[in-house]
């Protein structure tokens, strides 16, 4: 799960990161009243759930409050990367001397948690890594010491910082790190840690990823969930438990098991056709869910064809014959559907979509072909 | 001969009362796997599926039935400790079924398993099985037959549809092991085919990938400087469109690796023939018969 980066600032302050004293709008009004207790100059930053918002105008310096509403009512309900927005936050402006990169992130190569930082922070941090990647100081963290303060001063040694900064980059260092590990977050980043006209630090930027998996331990970090950055479709999906991912193909597809579901539309290209969605049902689903997954499917004008591949383990294909026929009879439809049902029931699955005529097929292969050539023939 | 596990493994079931426990072992036995115990603490002393004894703690249930090997049913906030439970009572070798436990808890759980002589297997994968010894999963085991093709992948579903395609052209598997698609597992690829190079029965392996992470270049790196036997490869996603991605630190720290593309062009440069869909693989297979 994402986090804006309003929530993930505050969450950074919790841990003794230094944030600027910003606040949150979703009205110009609000960023007017927001700017006037700030006073000054201040910077009105777009609030959606993708990389490169300064980079598409979503982020603009305002110099009075009149002005910060002029450019709130601008970014707010841009769309960036396909995203509206819907909030802005409001942070009073800066007096930037030097852009630090600081980021965590969990090397599965490694596995550890790896901080890295970089005196060349900024938008592009990441050709930095590709051009100079010495540039770029990592140090691998042993989860049962933690980052030990003489390894945040060095990574401060490393890059290059002052002095005077090295305690005040070692403690924000270790806060991130602490919050990191207890927060259960996959990727932890602030960039641009600035180096301020004063000499202090502080985390212009914010970035956060949770670990999905460790929510059920996380309630008020569950709760901080943005549905405005969800579809109607992917919220469905993700009450339901299933895993989908919409594309701009013609080709439904539903099928248990995240690799055989990504192999699917592997194999659907590979024949000629494209692919709507992944869509992964998850293992062990019954009815309900499957005609969950179909009704989201369907609700794509763009399909014209559904391929079903189900290889039957935990997940009984008598379930999800039913399943098909429960959501058929909700949400009639007239695109055609191919099954293949393989493993655990499948004769009982087959037969009760016998009645359904549904076009079968044995192999993946063969299904893939006959969902192609439906698709074509719509 | 096979990998990891055989007709000498004796299975003890940690969370042998639960639904899936209950369901799993009861299919693993019809299979014929020696199942010599289960645990569900605070349900020691009771039997089930039939005759198998439940023991309150992993140490009472070797103690008593020399278990060598355990499978984990436990739900994802219990299953650490339930991994940890398994090795600190000396079980060599530890599969663990259950899917969505933090990542963080597996960093710390490996780290510590890296101190003691126990694999772990998974988590989030559908265990293994050596066709007519031992299944020691959730697999369907009907699909799978005798032979000397090691199967090794990081899906569950993918790896039977291929071992399907295997059987249905008359080519068996010595071992086919799901290392499971979490970021932090107990086994990897390159253990897995260090362990097939060196199993006299096995003569060629067959290895599924997924895009993410970089294990399939490591094994591609292993391939190419330690095995002798042929490998075929799939990798799935290779449709698969990047996520809206967040943040740079994923990319720097993989370097930019990782694409279905980087894997193939890394097993293809050490000589692994990497098919295009998942019903060539068992076409490429035959060829090398």
């Amino acid at each position: 799960m994402k986090l804006q980066e309003y929530q993930a600032k505050r969450i950074f302050g919790q841990f003794g990161v230094p944030v600027p004293q910003g606040d949150v709008a979703t009205t110009p009004a609000e960023a007017r009243a927001i700017a006037e207790r700030i006073g000054g100059t201040v910077v009105i930053k777009s609030q959606v759930l993708v990389g490169g918002r300064g980079k598409a105008g979503g982020i603009k310096l305002a110099r009075s409050p009149q002005e910060a509403e002029e450019v709130a009512g601008r970014i707010l309900g841009m769309d960036i990367k396909g995203l509206t927005v819907k909030k802005v936050l409001v942070d009073p402006g800066a007096d930037i001397r030097k852009e630090i990169y600081l980021g965590m992130v969990l090397d599965r190569a490694s596995r550890r948690v790896v901080v890295m930082a970089s005196s060349e922070g900024g938008v592009d941090i990441e050709e930095v890594a590709a051009s100079t990647p010495e540039k770029i100081i990592t140090v691998a963290v042993d989860p049962f010491l933690g980052l030990r303060e003489y390894q945040a001063r060095d990574l401060a040694l490393s890059i290059g910082l002052a002095r005077e900064q090295m305690g005040q980059f070692a403690q924000i260092c270790q806060g991130l790190y602490e919050c990191y590990m207890g927060c259960d977050a996959s990727l932890a980043e602030i960039n641009p840690l600035a180096v301020l006209g004063d000499g202090s630090l502080s985390a212009l930027d914010g970035k956060m990823v949770l670990d999905d998996s460790a929510l059920f331990r996380h309630a008020d970090l569950a709760a901080m969930r943005d549905e405005d950055e969800e579809t109607v479709e992917e919220r469905e999906a993700r009450l339901n438990g299933l895993s989908y991912v919409k594309l701009d193909g013609e080709i439904g597809c539903m099928v248990n098991g995240a690799g055989l579901a990504m192999a699917t539309m592997d194999i659907i290209k590979y024949f000629g056709g494209s692919p709507a969605n992944f869509l992964d049902v998850g293992g062990g689903a019954k009815a309900d869910k499957v005609a969950a997954a179909l009704r989201i499917i369907l609700s794509d004008p763009n399909v014209k064809a559904v391929l079903f591949n189900i290889f039957g383990g935990i997940t009984r294909c008598d379930e999800v014959a039913r399943g098909i026929l429960q959501a058929l009879k909700e949400v009639p439809t007239q695109v055609p559907m191919v099954v293949r049902l393989v493993g655990t029931n499948y004769e009982e699955g087959r037969a009760i979509l016998a009645e359904a005529k549904m076009a079968t097929a044995e192999t993946l292969a063969e299904a893939a072909q006959k969902a192609v050539a439906a698709a074509q023939a719509a | 001969m096979s990998i990891l596990v055989n007709k000498d493994t004796r299975l003890v079931v940690q969370g042998i009362t639960g639904r899936e426990g209950a369901f799993h072992t009861e299919q693993m036995i019809a299979y014929g796997t020696k199942v010599v115990a289960g645990v569900t603490p605070g349900k020691g002393g009771g039997w089930a599926v039939g005759n198998v004894p439940i023991f309150d703690s992993v140490q009472e249930a070797v103690a008593a039935t020399g278990a060598n090997t355990s499978i984990i049913y436990v739900p994802a906030k219990f299953a650490p400790d339930a991994i940890l439970e398994a090795a600190d009572a000396g079980v060599a070798l530890i599969i663990c079924i259950t899917e969505g436990v933090p990542a963080l808890d597996m960093l710390k759980v490996r780290a510590y398993l890296d101190h003691t002589p126990s694999r772990l297997i998974g988590p989030n994968c559908p265990g293994l099985i050596t066709p007519g010894e031992a299944k020691v999963g959730i697999m369907p085991g009907h699909i799978h037959t005798r032979g000397d093709v090691g199967v090794v992948s990081r899906s569950g579903t993918l790896t039977y549809e291929v071992v399907y395609a295997l059987t249905l052209h008359g080519i068996g598997q010595s071992t086919a092991v799901g290392i499971g698609g979490d970021p932090i597992n107990g086994t990897s690829f390159v253990d897995c085919l260090a362990m097939f190079e060196n199993d006299p029965e096995t003569r060629q392996v067959v290895m599924i990938g997924e895009i993410g992470g970089t294990d399939e270049e490591k094994a591609a790196e292993f391939i190419a400087a330690k095995m002798s036997k042929p490998v075929t490869a799939f990798i799935a996603g290779q449709t698969a469109p990047p996520g809206k991605r967040m943040g740079h630190a994923g990319a720097i720290i993989s370097g930019g690796k990782g694409t279905a593309a980087d894997k193939i062009a890394a097993l293809q440069a050490a000589r692994v023939r990497v098919a295009r869909h998942p019903g060539e693989i068992a076409e490429l297979v035959a060829e090398r018969l």
